[in-house]
């Protein structure tokens, strides 16, 4: 399909806080984006209207359970077959920061056997508590995920976590059964790295939040759900990198422009 | 027998006799009702319902309470004050809002009107500011205290039915290592008020999603039993979309959060000094914060803001309803009806005057035309936010208000809003003080470490950190600098996404002057604003006052105020910068004594094109550092004497005519693109900024004290801790050298040092080494103090 006629789905809930930058890369791509209330989107259950669904970072509802947890119920009960719907038929899914960590409450990430009941995995407790800083993470896919299949191996992203809850955690008793099964199944999105590009290693505050081995996100092993706690929609431009005037005027666009990219000429491809 | 009697009403409702009560009774009236009123003015409301010849009602008088407080007031800058220098009729109108009359700044959208002042940004989009502070509800309760004060200024934003897009804050702290024995009875320790103000803060700004930009973290033992805490907010408003004319028969509509029994008699407690007993008697006066609450009223005022659906707004805060409901009918020469049993409850048994003087948090009030009333609903119920029409203005001047159909209060506007103006006089001076003998240091650099592991100068990261510094994706420069997370300047945000025009905000505030001298105090902390701002490339400024003193009923602190005041005049008049905003907040004052006359500055600047931003970090080696500005021996109240333990007299002077001057051709001079870098010279002078460039960019210096303008010959350490205004280091290219001293000629600016590669800071004079570095031990000297306290 051609740009102009990609149609983006951004959801939203009281305590949403992040849509404005999200809305802002796909519309530069040209894509059509409706920004829409998640009532609203509970009273019309018209997923199937959209091409792409996003699930930006937040606070929903305050996080006062686990991060996304009431948000992620509540989509559960109002849109859940909706929602099934919509993955079983590959059309992507993008969850930053709150929205990853909503779509691992509702059992979408990583969703080894597809739609899980309970959450499979957990963004925990970040090692330092609230942290907002610029990390840099490598695109560590193989072409699973076709979303990022316009970013070479191995690319480096520079761009800001915030949360407080980040910390990418499986459960301690089969904990590295789990991780090869994300490597087996090609599901490892990005990794937290230092400067000079190597693994992160569990140092902060290059791994912002103690993620284990150093994750940052996460597809499902059908690689068309993806979640990752940074922020590359505010790395979107080149006057919002942090060290710009090193250069004297800033570039055009920020390392989270190739992120948004690939997303875009991904769905023209495909769909 | 009392003069309180129950009325036949079927609720809480007292009648009050005022005829002929004599000032025993009047004592007691209060006392019965918890009221903060003076004498005086329990006499002109005795003398006021005299004249209407009926009792007035408990509910009337909570309302007079409210509306008279020092808090909502002002009636220290509103009174007339006799000094020796002649009568001062007013300080607001004297010192600040004269300033408006007289530079006539065509670009002043609004200001001294609203919740808010309002400056042109574009041709048809103005920028919204304003400071607030929160300083004893975070003494009692730090989280609860710092979060509501945030909260309250972001809806004096929405408050002009601006967007709002940034966020400042200021904390002023006592020393973290403040000995607990030495705590009085009440005062809660440094280290536990500093923890729980700044996660408040962060929690509220992070959950509503607006940046944290611009800040500061202010040590000084006088703030030990009385914290300061400054919050800012800044938003963007079309200008068409600024309405303000409320007529009669539009709708009173209220909306957010519910009412409850927090924050009752807030404005009263503000209105007081700290005591032991605060805990008890006004726990209660700390209002309970919801931010995502905030949120969702937020994007609701967004949307009937731009559909331009309202005819009037305000936020309520100080007063609750009281003052909001009162207020909105005065400005515009009407009355109002409202019906206080429509408003939802978040608490039970709770007496109408309760509801009517509650300062529960997050809540709007509007004023709605009939015909858009439907829709204004339907926004708010989209958003799931509670909402209802209180009530209708009215051509009455009485503000009536009902509650289960009965009327319990009939108030006045006129009587209400035009209270008797209070008369103070003082007759003092500051006293002369003089800087004290100290021997010169043998290791200068071992000294330079010290200071900038201060906790005024040290890094604020673990504080900065905790706050989202770029959501919304519009902060260009960051608070922290580069990966090495250096203190930026200021920061500058691009509010437009169709537009390179973007503004800088930058502050200044500087206790340690106010205790030696409150005039070059207050000159030093603007230029300080200003001159932050035009490190980033900022300029035609608008500067907020925000002061935080002591009781003003005493002399000394009521005659330190006005000097601070005289010196906001004459400095603003020569910079050619009017305030726009302010705000006091008196009585701060614990057990403990008084705060330092504090002042707080808050700069908001132009820049025409943010790609054209300057930060503060060293970005080349080979280039050339410059000095503009003279130095002189001037450390009264420095970092360099707190660290020898002293505070001295010889606190900066300020040539603002000169200054004035560096800054226009310093700012030709970015715009030519001469300039790679620029960091002011403040706490620590010379010496700290030029270690924070260096260890920032990761590129050493090779500084040559021979080569700094002085005005008379002084000492090393003097030389370069010295913190004399109008001082700023810049980075210029070596080809550009020429034409930079051409377009800073005029002006005192020198070539004091050269940028190396080798991570050094290297000081000489005449060609003899002074001291040399590394920028591994300064950065770490500079990080520490704050990094280990977690």
């Amino acid at each position: 399909m051609k740009r102009e006629d990609i149609k983006v789905l951004i959801m939203r809930a009281p305590g949403t806080n992040c849509d404005l930058e999200a809305v802002r890369s796909f519309e530069d791509f040209g894509a059509k984006v409706d920004l829409i209330h998640t009532q609203k989107v509970f009273k019309d259950k018209n997923l199937d209207d959209y091409d792409m669904i996003v699930f930006p970072g937040g606070f929903s509802y305050g996080d006062y359970v686990r991060s996304g947890a009431i948000w992620a119920k509540e989509c559960e009960y109002r849109i859940g077959p909706e929602l099934e719907t919509f993955v079983d038929s590959g059309k992507p899914i993008v969850g930053i920061c709150n929205g990853f960590q909503q779509l691992v409450e509702m059992g979408y990430l990583p969703g080894w056997e597809g739609h899980s009941l309970y959450p499979e995995a957990a963004l925990g407790n970040s090692t330092h508590g609230y942290q907002n800083r610029w990390i840099r993470m490598k695109y560590e896919g193989k072409g699973n995920c076709g979303m990022l299949s316009g970013l070479e191996e191995g690319h480096v992203i520079q761009c800001p976590v915030a949360h407080g809850e980040g910390r990418f955690i499986l459960p301690p008793e089969q904990r590295e059964e789990l991780l090869n099964k994300l490597y087996d199944q090609d599901m490892v999105m990005f990794r937290y790295v230092k400067e000079d590009g190597s693994y992160a290693d569990y140092d902060w505050p290059e791994n912002p939040n103690g993620a284990y081995h150093d994750i940052a996100g996460i597809s499902n092993p059908e690689g068309t759900v993806l979640g990752l706690m940074p922020h590359p929609e505010r790395a979107y431009y080149g006057y919002l990198m942090p060290e710009w005037t090193k250069k004297g005027a800033p570039e055009i666009y920020g390392d989270g422009f190739p992120f948004f990219k690939s997303i875009v000429e991904y769905i023209e491809r495909k769909f | 027998m009392s003069r309180v009697t129950e009325s036949s009403l079927p609720f809480s409702h007292h009648l009050v006799d005022l005829m002929n009560a004599t000032d025993e009774e009047l004592i007691e009236i209060k006392e019965t009702l918890g009221l903060g009123l003076s004498l005086d003015e329990l006499h002109y409301i005795r003398d006021h319902y005299v004249l209407s010849e009926r009792k007035a009602t408990d509910f009337e008088l909570q309302t007079f309470d409210q509306t008279m407080s020092e808090h909502c007031g002002h009636k220290t800058f509103a009174g007339i004050i006799d000094t020796p220098e002649g009568r001062i009729n007013g300080l607001l109108k004297t010192y600040f809002k004269s300033l408006i009359d007289e530079l006539k700044p065509d670009w002043c959208f609004s200001v001294f009107e609203d919740n808010a002042g309002l400056v042109d940004f574009t041709d048809d989009v103005t920028i919204a500011i304003k400071v607030e502070t929160h300083n004893h509800p975070s003494a009692i309760e730090p989280f609860g205290g710092a979060a509501t004060g945030l909260g309250g200024v972001i809806r004096d934003i929405l408050g002009v039915w601006a967007n709002p897009i940034a966020n400042t804050d200021v904390l002023c702290f006592g020393p973290l290592d403040y000995p607990f024995e030495k705590l009085p009875p009440g005062v809660k320790h440094p280290s536990y008020l500093f923890k729980g103000v700044v996660d408040g803060i962060g929690s509220y700004g992070n959950s509503i999603g607006i940046p944290t930009v611009n800040g500061a973290t202010v040590f000084d033992e006088s703030y030990t039993g009385n914290v300061l805490v400054y919050a800012g907010c800044i938003g963007v408003l079309p200008k068409d979309q600024y309405k303000r004319g409320i007529k009669a028969g539009d709708y009173c509509v209220l909306a957010g959060g519910r009412t409850g029994f927090d924050g009752i008699h807030g404005v009263t407690f503000a209105s007081l000094e700290l005591s032991e007993e605060s805990e008890d008697t006004s726990r209660s006066a700390v209002q309970v914060a919801n931010p995502i609450e905030e949120e969702k009223v937020k994007r609701a005022i967004k949307q009937i803001s731009d559909q331009k659906l309202g005819s009037g707004i305000t936020d309520i805060g100080g007063g609750g309803l009281s003052c909001g409901v009162c207020e909105t009918a005065d400005t515009y020469g009407l009355g109002v009806d409202a019906y206080l049993d429509r408003v939802q409850l978040k608490a039970e048994d709770i007496a109408p005057w309760e509801i009517w003087i509650s300062e529960s948090q997050e809540r709007m009030l509007m004023a709605v035309p009939p015909e858009n009333l439907e829709k204004v609903k339907a926004i708010f119920d989209a958003e799931q936010v509670e909402v209802t029409v209180l009530g209708t203005y009215n051509e009455s001047r009485h503000a009536k208000i009902y509650y289960q159909d009965e009327l319990v209060g009939d108030l006045v506007l006129e009587s209400l809003f035009n209270p008797p103006k209070l008369h103070r006089t003082t007759n003092w001076k500051p006293e002369v003080m003089l800087d004290p003998e100290v021997p010169e240091p043998e290791d200068v650099g071992g000294v330079l470490k010290k200071l900038l592991a201060s906790y005024q100068i040290c890094s604020k990261e673990k504080v900065i950190r905790r706050y989202d510094q770029e959501v919304k994706g519009q902060t260009v420069v960051k608070p922290l600098q580069g990966w090495n997370a250096g203190p930026s300047d200021a920061s500058v945000i691009k509010p437009l996404h169709d537009n390179w025009k973007g503004i800088s905000v930058a502050s200044g505030i500087n206790p340690k002057y106010g205790k030696i001298d409150p005039y070059w105090m207050a000159a030093s902390v603007i230029d300080e604003a200003i001159r932050n701002s035009v490190c980033v490339g900022g300029r035609r400024w608008a500067l907020l006052d925000n002061f935080a003193w002591g009781n003003p009923e005493y002399e000394d602190r009521l005659g330190s105020l006005v000097y601070a005041c005289r010196a906001c005049y004459d400095v603003a008049k020569i910079y050619k910068t009017p305030f726009v905003s302010g705000k006091d907040s008196l009585y701060n004052e614990s057990p403990l004594g008084p705060v330092a006359p504090t002042l707080l500055i808050t700069s908001l600047g132009i820049l025409p094109d943010i790609r054209k931003a300057i930060t503060m970090e060293l970005k080349e080696a080979g280039n050339a550092l410059y000095l503009v500005g003279v130095t002189k021996p001037e450390i009264g109240g420095s970092e360099y004497l707190h660290l020898r333990g002293e505070l001295g007299g010889s606190v900066p002077k300020l040539d603002a005519e000169t200054n004035l001057k560096a800054y226009h051709r310093l700012l030709d001079a970015m715009d030519a693109g001469l300039v790679r870098a620029c960091h002011d010279c403040s706490e620590g002078g010379l010496g700290v900024a030029v270690a924070e460039m260096a260890f920032t960019g990761g590129l050493g210096v090779d500084l040559d004290l021979s080569k700094v303008p002085v005005s008379e010959n002084m000492r090393d350490d003097i030389l370069l801790f010295s913190e004399s205004n109008g001082r700023l280091l810049v980075e210029i290219p070596v080809g550009k050298i020429t034409e930079f001293e051409t377009a800073m000629e005029g002006s005192a600016v020198s070539c004091v040092g050269v940028i190396k590669s080798e991570e050094k800071l290297t000081v000489t004079k005449d060609g003899k080494p002074v001291f040399e570095e590394t920028l591994e031990e300064l950065m770490g000297a500079w990080k520490t103090p704050l990094e280990a306290k977690r």
